[in-house]
């Protein structure tokens, strides 16, 4: 199958770009005095990782994810996705970071009413002007690949809860991101699909996928391989060590 | 800076068919709501459709009924018409007025003094309105009349009494076919029924008139031998001269008492009248239409507001803000063009249904199908404005917040 991410650029510094690398990202919102929601947040998440960032509400988790998704720019700092640092792109060119680079799987799922499970997937596509044949069958390709290949033309109210959500890590994946965030991913769904949806993270995780797991969920974030704590809008802890944040960016 | 990576093509990207199929699927999946909102433009289509192909229609039916008629036929009365007292024209005024060389047919009516009723027992006083006439054998081919039944008078029959009756005094008298004989009762006689007119739009009064044979007349009736109305067909180019000439060639002695009239005029009025008739129900149309526009934007604000999250997903997944306001704006066009669609379809059909059923030729002017589809587009690209610059500009982190 054709990859779609160029191979790392080599430059200054570095001998390979992270799938994610924040460098010194401060986020704050106006008002008096400002509200500091990241303070000098500097971390870097590299190919094939498996992380869970996990903080109280409050703690600039939710924050801190939509800087990672470039949802929302920082107020000053770096934000390197795929060695592609957004600060000094427009806004159309982050929006084509995120079609290109960023796959999200959200708490609520987002399934689009009205739409089969290859259409939802499909969107993932949409935005980078892939073709309809090719969107269609690389979304089935998809679908097949989180076990849902039996499933293809349901629409989103005729699945259960995990089977939605499956769907949706589907269209996170089509379009081959740098990595995927997964916001509470688990947090619509009861723990037998919990189970599931966890099991198809790892199976991912294992065959090369970079995945970001948001979650205030201990449990979930102790089952994966690396955990980011979050704590009023510092990183307070990272089990793999201080010296991997700042690895790179010097 | 550290890692960037300078040319790569890297910018969003929506192909042109995908807006199309994107702004398309709003409306699909919400089938109810997008009928309910394409039927405002609809109606507002419907009624310029409707409105603009009736009344052609209508228009071409009354245009059509005036050529065949002819413009060129005038009335010559003397004062009020038949029955309206002791005016009448002089006893040679047929004679005159057929030689005036533009003048190419001409006929004679005469009023007959007395009443016609269905048959002896009815009380006097109700004749129903109904005059008994007497006229010459040239009078239907004048008026370029038809008979609903039977034939019209002919040399033979008008000595005789024999009636033949207008179409409204038809109804009166409870006559609705010659299949048996059939008598009414003149004066102190049964006079037997020949013939039924058709209705004759350029002589009205003759449609309540029962006519009988001008020999008849004057010996059974013993009616005045001067005429009360003439009718005479014109060439077409000379009518206003021959009308200038015709009172003092009916009646030289007292021209001023003599009015000539031209039926046709009062046709064409009616035209006219129903023209300023048709532009108040295009203005009730445009009014429809508006509301329709009005309905679809208020539905676009509401899916707005509904549909944050689908705005912040598409965000999300790679949407530009521009991308968000066509999909948008697209779909107010979508459901204003359904709309447009269904309108032309109501328009042309109630068209062709009501003209089909008053015998009219379908006209459908293209500039209302057209006009009516393009007014649409535009009704709802402006209605789609405001909605998605509100749905373009609503942050993704805003949008994904529920």
């Amino acid at each position: 199958m054709p990859m779609k991410q160029p191979s790392p650029a080599p430059s200054a510094g570095l001998s390979t770009s992270a799938a994610l690398e924040l460098h010194s990202v401060v986020k704050e919102y106006p008002g008096e005095p400002p509200v500091r929601a990241l303070d000098d947040v500097s971390l870097r998440i590299d190919h094939g990782e498996l992380v869970a960032v996990i903080g109280p509400s409050g703690s600039g988790k939710s924050t801190l994810l939509n800087v990672m998704g470039t949802l929302d720019r920082p107020t000053s700092g770096v934000v390197a996705v795929d060695g592609i640092d957004t600060a000094t792109r427009s806004e159309k060119e982050v929006a084509g970071v995120r079609a290109r680079k960023i796959g999200f799987v959200f708490q609520q799922f987002f399934l689009l009413p009205g739409m089969s499970a290859v259409e939802n997937v499909s969107n993932g596509l949409l935005y980078q002007a892939v073709p309809p044949k090719e969107r269609r069958r690389r979304s089935i390709e998809a679908l097949e690949r989180v076990g849902l290949g039996h499933r293809l033309d349901h629409p989103p109210n005729h699945l259960s809860g995990g089977e939605r959500q499956r769907v949706a890590v589907a269209r996170a994946l089509v379009h081959r991101p740098a990595f995927v965030l997964a916001d509470e991913p688990t947090g619509n769904l009861d723990s037998k699909s919990t189970d599931a949806v966890m099991n198809l993270i790892s199976d991912l995780h294992r065959e090369g996928t970079t995945i970001v797991v948001i979650t205030h969920d201990a449990a979930i974030a102790a089952s994966l391989p690396r955990q980011l704590a979050v704590h009023d809008g510092t990183i307070v802890a990272d089990s793999a060590g201080d010296g991997r944040q700042e690895g790179g960016l010097r | 800076m550290t890692a960037t990576r300078a040319a790569a093509p890297i910018t969003s990207r929506l192909r042109t068919a995908d807006i199309f199929r994107v702004g398309a699927s709003g409306p699909r999946a919400r089938k109810t709501r997008t009928a309910l909102s394409a039927l405002g433009v609809s109606i507002g289509i419907a009624a310029l459709v409707g409105v603009l192909g009736l009344s052609e229609s209508s228009k071409s039916a009354l245009l059509d009924e005036i050529a065949s008629l002819g413009t060129n036929l005038l009335t010559i009365e003397a004062g009020a018409g038949f029955g309206g007292g002791d005016s009448a024209l002089p006893e040679d005024a047929l004679a005159t007025v057929e030689r005036v060389p533009t003048v190419t047919d001409a006929s004679a009516v005469w009023a007959v003094d007395a009443n016609v009723y269905r048959n002896e027992f009815i009380p006097e006083g109700e004749t129903g309105s109904i005059q008994v006439v007497a006229s010459d054998e040239g009078l239907l081919d004048t008026l370029n009349g038809e008979l609903a039944d039977g034939v019209f008078l002919d040399m033979g029959t008008s000595s005789y009494p024999n009636a033949v009756v207008g179409s409204v005094a038809a109804e009166r008298l409870g006559i609705d076919g010659l299949d048996r004989p059939t008598y009414v009762f003149i004066g102190d006689d049964y006079v037997e029924v020949i013939g039924v007119l058709e209705e004759f739009p350029l002589a009205a009064d003759l449609d309540r008139a029962v006519i009988i044979g001008k020999e008849a007349a004057v010996r059974f009736y013993d009616a005045d031998e001067r005429p009360a109305v003439l009718y005479s067909r014109v060439v077409d180019g000379s009518i206003d001269e021959t009308r200038d000439i015709l009172p003092a060639t009916a009646d030289p002695e007292n021209p001023e008492e003599v009015s000539v009239s031209r039926p046709s005029d009062a046709l064409e009025a009616q035209a006219a009248a129903d023209e300023a008739l048709t532009t108040l129900f295009l203005g009730l149309g445009a009014v429809a239409l508006l509301v329709g526009g009005i309905g679809i934007a208020n539905v676009m604000v509401i899916a707005v507001i509904e549909r944050r999250g689908e705005i912040g997903l598409r965000r999300a997944l790679g949407a530009t803000r521009a991308h968000i306001r066509r999909q948008f704006l697209t779909e107010a066009v979508i459901l204003s063009v359904l709309g447009g669609i269904g309108g032309v379809a109501i328009g042309v059909t109630a068209t062709y249904v009501y003209a089909t059923s008053q015998d009219w030729r379908v006209i459908i002017p293209q500039e209302a199908a057209i006009g009516g589809f393009i007014g649409a587009i535009a009704i709802g690209a402006i209605a789609g404005l405001y909605p998605a610059s509100r749905a373009a500009r609503l942050a993704p982190t805003e949008a994904l917040r529920t």
